[in-house]
């Protein structure tokens, strides 16, 4: 695990996280992110055989409901704090995809 | 009635028309007037809309029996309130509008409570300082050049202040008990599942829980009762039965077992909170309790194991905010008339819509996921995660509440920690594993350094059993007048 982590490194995670980083933030990350995760390291230390993951806590699995129609939010509504809309068509709009 | 009234005494002078509701609101409206400006603890005061609800109130048949008829209620900035911002403390939601009201709020106005505006807080609750808002930070009544704890630090100030009887946080990693023990007040992060979340901006899914700030253990029963319950619009909630909480309150801890952590709670612990924290046990033994020294072997590892399982859950939690459905969208980079691909797009509106704490823990939660590095860090944690509930179930055999100093230091300056967020995080060493554990717990003054800032004291309880544990704060607090002190405003 590294202690320091790569300018390609960062940029690679900023990349998957859909989040673009100035230089300065770039340089930051790489020295914290490896000092949290060196911390958090000590994880590796424990003895975890056998032992299940704890995912959630006290998770059901008999929350369904029955599927009945009923009311949702409005499509008005739905479009009112969108940057970008055709609240006549009813779309979000967003930049043009394809060519 | 004082600015620093109860719930309890502005509800019964309400309900009994002693008091309108409207005079209520007007004072505490004031109040924020006189102290925000020095405090910050609010994001946006809802003045017209909050005296309407007061007058509606005052109007209303059954008044008499309305459980919080009347009490001015501060918010904080993640939880959704239908017409009214919610930023979260963030840039990227600074002009959001949501359609509909947070479960919790829906039921405190049906109940009386009266919504007095949105409180600053960490951005997305992430932080323990109140430092990572986008509207600056909050300040601390009791100091004003210090931290008033966080993420839920305005909700704190509002309370402590003396604007507010009752405030509403969320905890997910102690940001309602921190900010509780560093104001002087009872800050309560029920069971996991106990109250609805629907509403609540998600940071950590797996964490989260929404609470109460009161100035007493009797007021945080009277507000858990409102907002305790099942709602078929969060899935995670519980069918639980809700008990009477405020009847559970005996001011009695005969036969009270508690269990003290010795080992956890020697090392690293100011010397004042470390006196508080022995001076309230002895209160506890004094009163009848029984001390039972137990091991949380697996405690020591909750700090890794939250910002591990956080982190990785906001990454995905916050992968919503994208400049499309709602928040803010980047101007194209190449100026008006040109436009961004979507990808840029994406990445430039979170870029210049999160803050720098936000975008670390996005960070970090990413590579925690990302393929070659889930087992060794996420999935390592979880199950770790699993080794700390244990910890607490054996405990939880022997005693029936655990108790902890809730902050290993009192308030600290404001900017003295900004720099190092790995500093920042061991704060939270008491407080986190009561959230990876789903467990009830609580904050309660127990004392004041010799520079007048409040103490906290935290006990933690089993699953669903609030009731033992309101029993027992209350136990202390009616022993105690710590509670009674007001801040030097």
């Amino acid at each position: 695990m590294p202690a320091t982590f790569s300018r390609s490194q960062i940029e690679a995670i900023a990349a998957l996280a859909h989040l673009r980083l100035d230089e300065a933030e770039i340089e930051l990350y790489a020295r914290q992110l490896g000092e949290i995760l060196e911390y958090a390291n000590q994880v590796q230390n424990i003895d975890t055989t056998g032992v299940p993951p704890t995912a959630s806590i006290g998770a059901r699995h008999d929350a369904d409901r029955a599927d009945v129609v009923h009311t949702s939010l409005d499509r008005a509504s739905a479009l009112a704090n969108a940057p970008d809309a055709n609240v006549d068509a009813g779309l979000f709009k967003v930049p043009r995809v394809i060519g | 009635m004082s600015q620093f009234a109860t719930i309890r005494d502005i509800r019964d002078a309400v309900q009994s028309g002693a008091r309108s509701a409207v005079d209520v609101c007007t004072d505490a409206l004031a109040r924020i007037e006189a102290h925000d400006g020095t405090l910050n603890a609010f994001n946006t005061v809802t003045r017209d809309q909050a005296l309407a609800q007061a007058a509606a109130v005052d109007a209303h048949p059954h008044r008499a029996s309305l459980p919080l008829a009347g009490v001015p209620v501060a918010l904080k900035d993640n939880l959704c309130t239908l017409g009214v911002r919610t930023t979260a403390s963030s840039k990227i939601l600074e002009h959001f509008v949501p359609p509909y009201d947070a479960t919790t709020v829906a039921k405190l106005v049906a109940a009386g409570a009266v919504a007095v505006g949105k409180t600053n807080c960490d951005e997305f609750a992430m932080g323990s300082s109140n430092e990572n808002s986008a509207f600056g930070p909050a300040r601390n009544p009791w100091a004003t050049n210090r931290i008033p704890g966080g993420s839920s630090g305005g909700s704190a100030v509002a309370v402590a202040a003396g604007m507010t009887p009752l405030s509403l946080g969320s905890d997910t990693g102690g940001s309602i008990r921190q900010p509780a023990a560093l104001c002087g007040l009872v800050g309560l992060k029920p069971t996991y599942g106990r109250v609805s979340r629907y509403g609540l901006l998600a940071f950590a899914s797996s964490l989260d829980q929404i609470g109460p700030f009161t100035r007493t253990v009797e007021d945080a029963a009277l507000a858990l009762q409102v907002l305790a319950g099942h709602d078929p619009a969060d899935a995670t909630s519980a069918p639980e039965p809700v008990p009477d909480y405020a009847a559970a309150l005996t001011g009695h801890a005969k036969g009270l077992r508690i269990g003290v952590p010795r080992a956890l709670v020697s090392d690293g612990v100011d010397a004042a909170v470390s006196k508080a924290f022995n001076e309230a046990l002895d209160a506890y033994r004094e009163a009848g309790a029984t001390l039972v020294d137990i091991e949380l072997p697996y405690a020591s590892a909750a700090i890794p194991v939250y910002y591990l399982v956080a982190t990785a859950e906001a990454s995905s939690n916050l992968a919503r905010y994208d400049g499309v459905r709602y928040g803010f969208r980047a101007p194209a980079e190449g100026g008006p008339g040109t436009q961004d691909d979507l990808r840029a797009m994406y990445g430039r509106s979170r870029e210049l819509g999160f803050g720098h704490e936000v975008k670390r823990r996005i960070m970090l939660g990413t590579y925690v996921l990302s393929a070659g590095y889930y087992d060794a860090y996420y999935l390592k944690a979880q199950r770790v995660r699993t080794l700390i509930r244990r910890d607490y179930e054996h405990a939880f055999e022997q005693v029936d509440v655990v108790a902890m100093p809730t902050s290993p230091t009192p308030a600290f300056k404001i900017g003295e920690r900004t720099s190092d967020p790995l500093q920042m995080y061991l704060a939270d060493i008491f407080t986190v594993s009561a959230n990876l554990a789903g467990l009830p717990a609580i904050s309660l003054p127990c004392g004041f350094t010799a520079d007048s800032l409040p103490i906290g004291l935290q006990l933690t309880g089993r699953m669903f059993d609030e009731t033992t544990l309101l029993s027992a704060a209350h136990a202390y607090e009616r022993q105690t007048a710590w509670w009674k002190a007001q801040p030097p405003l």
